[in-house]
């Protein structure tokens, strides 16, 4: 029976070896070169060489084609000692690739020799674990999800809307989570706020929402504030996400988040709700409506109950901040169609969804050709006027 | 066939709990005015003014199908047999 060292030593003199100065010098001047990194996807974690096509050693002759589709490119291959990048080459000549080498020294040496390295992340194998039902359909992928890690979403309140949105994008793995709420929790949140408890009254909103989301994912960042969202603090706290998902319950806010939303173009993913009836929506500043062009005046006082004063159905705010939830993660991934341009409704007690067109208003003072609102202004003051 | 106007959940204590009204109209405000007729005090709360300037209240939308009526020919925007028109609020309530 032939050794491995006869094997490999076989293999090495029919195998061309290049210099990882030489594989550095063809990157810097962008000459024609498929670079694989053949190691194990654990091995990749402390970086790789910048252009290369981590596709590891188990699937190597299944993925080649996709990467290097005519038989002549120049190929290179590493791994991280250079035994198994000339098995590799080896291997590929058989299939009938005709200009492959091997690094020499592999990444190893590589980076011993100080040359520059890429480290993007990786999912960890506990991530892969976790996120697997997410990376197994090709929408997401891994790419998608670290997308997800990547992603800072602000939530707007952690109560009725709030608590279900977040539950899920802690759970699908938004990687930062903001939550803002000045309250604390109250025997009568419970009824329908999920992330909160009964051993958690009186304590702030933010705390127990921290210790209900850190129990379902450890694996992400959550940042809380323990205030009340307003002009003064707005500016400062949407400019740290990405996304902003309202959840609040009131007209000065709404307009608020509105505002500041458009200012800093970042997208607002609105839900609101009221006794039996539900309104998602998404806004996505100077391309489509704003939440003025859909209401551009709030009710005047009285006119509108809050659900303190009209109530709400417990489940309702359910339904609600899971759309909301996932319309997040799909601006996130950039998939499928969202609420753009479009208002949900929804009436549970009909158990009836309808949907409706909004549109860019050209008078809207916000987001139209002759704007008047252009700062930040007084939102009590405009949700209080008689009109 | 009449015009289907579906009220919303905060307008209901206005038509006896009805969450749906069948009116015989031509035109959106022929609609709300037949609404009116049968629920005398609604015009007032949907819509500013009474003539020919009359427009809908500005956090309350109305809804020919899909389409607001501030983006179609307002209050006058015509209506098929069988149509329905939707009677939005904003909401503003997520606590």
């Amino acid at each position: 029976m032939p050794s491995f060292q006869d094997h490999l030593s076989s293999v090495k003199s029919s195998v061309r070896e290049v210099q990882p100065e030489a594989v550095r010098d063809r990157i810097a001047a962008k000459a024609p070169m498929v670079l694989v990194d053949v190691r194990e996807r654990d091995e990749m974690e402390n970086g790789f060489v910048p252009t290369a096509h981590l596709l590891g050693r188990g699937h190597l002759e299944a993925r080649i084609g996709k990467v290097a589709p005519e038989s002549d490119a120049p190929i290179t291959l590493y791994c991280a000692g250079g035994v198994r990048s000339a098995l590799a080459a080896w291997t590929l000549q058989q299939m009938g690739y005709t200009n492959v080498e091997s690094m020499a020294g592999g990444f190893g040496r590589w980076a011993q020799h100080g040359l520059p390295v890429e480290t993007r992340k990786s999912l960890t194998k506990e991530q892969i674990a976790r996120y697997s039902r997410h990376i197994l359909m090709p929408e997401v992928g891994e790419e998608g999800q670290l997308k997800l890690l990547a992603a800072k979403v602000l939530l707007v309140g952690a109560g009725g809307l709030g608590s279900p949105a977040a539950l899920y994008l802690a759970a699908a793995g938004v990687g930062t989570l903001g939550i803002v709420d000045a309250d604390t929790v109250d025997l009568s949140n419970l009824q329908r706020q999920v992330l909160h408890t009964e051993d958690r009254v009186g304590t702030p909103k933010v705390d127990s929402a921290r210790k209900t989301l850190s129990g379902i994912n450890s694996d992400i960042k959550i940042n809380t504030y323990e205030t009340r969202v307003d002009s003064s603090n707005v500016m400062e706290l949407f400019a740290q996400y990405d996304i902003i998902v309202d959840g609040c319950d009131n007209f000065p806010t709404r307009y608020l988040v509105n505002d500041a939303c458009f200012f800093l173009k970042k997208v607002n993913v609105h839900g609101s709700i009221f006794r039996f009836d539900g309104q998602v929506t998404v806004f996505r500043p100077g391309v489509g409506p704003c939440y003025r062009c859909l209401y551009p005046e709030p009710p005047p006082p009285g006119m509108a109950p809050s659900c303190a004063e009209a109530g709400v159905l417990g489940i309702l705010p359910g339904i609600v901040g899971v759309a909301q939830a996932i319309e997040t993660v799909k601006i996130v991934l950039g998939i499928g169609h969202t609420l753009e341009g479009r208002l949900l409704t929804f009436d549970a007690l009909q158990m009836k969804f309808r949907e409706l067109r909004t549109r860019r208003d050209p008078t809207c003072p916000l987001c139209g050709p002759n704007p008047t609102v252009t700062g930040l202004i007084d939102y009590e003051q405009f949700c209080s006027m008689e009109r | 066939m009449p015009i289907t106007i579906k009220i919303p959940t905060p307008l209901r204590k206005f038509t006896a709990d009805k969450d749906a009204v069948q009116v015989e109209a031509a035109t959106v405000g022929e609609a709300l005015r037949a609404l009116d007729g049968r629920h005398p005090g609604l015009w007032q709360k949907l819509v500013d003014g009474d003539g020919a300037d009359a427009k809908v209240k500005r956090f309350i939308n109305v809804y020919a199908g899909e389409d607001d009526i501030r983006f179609l020919d307002g209050l006058a925007t015509a209506v098929a047999d069988g149509a329905e028109i939707a009677i939005i609020p904003a909401i503003a309530g997520g606590g």
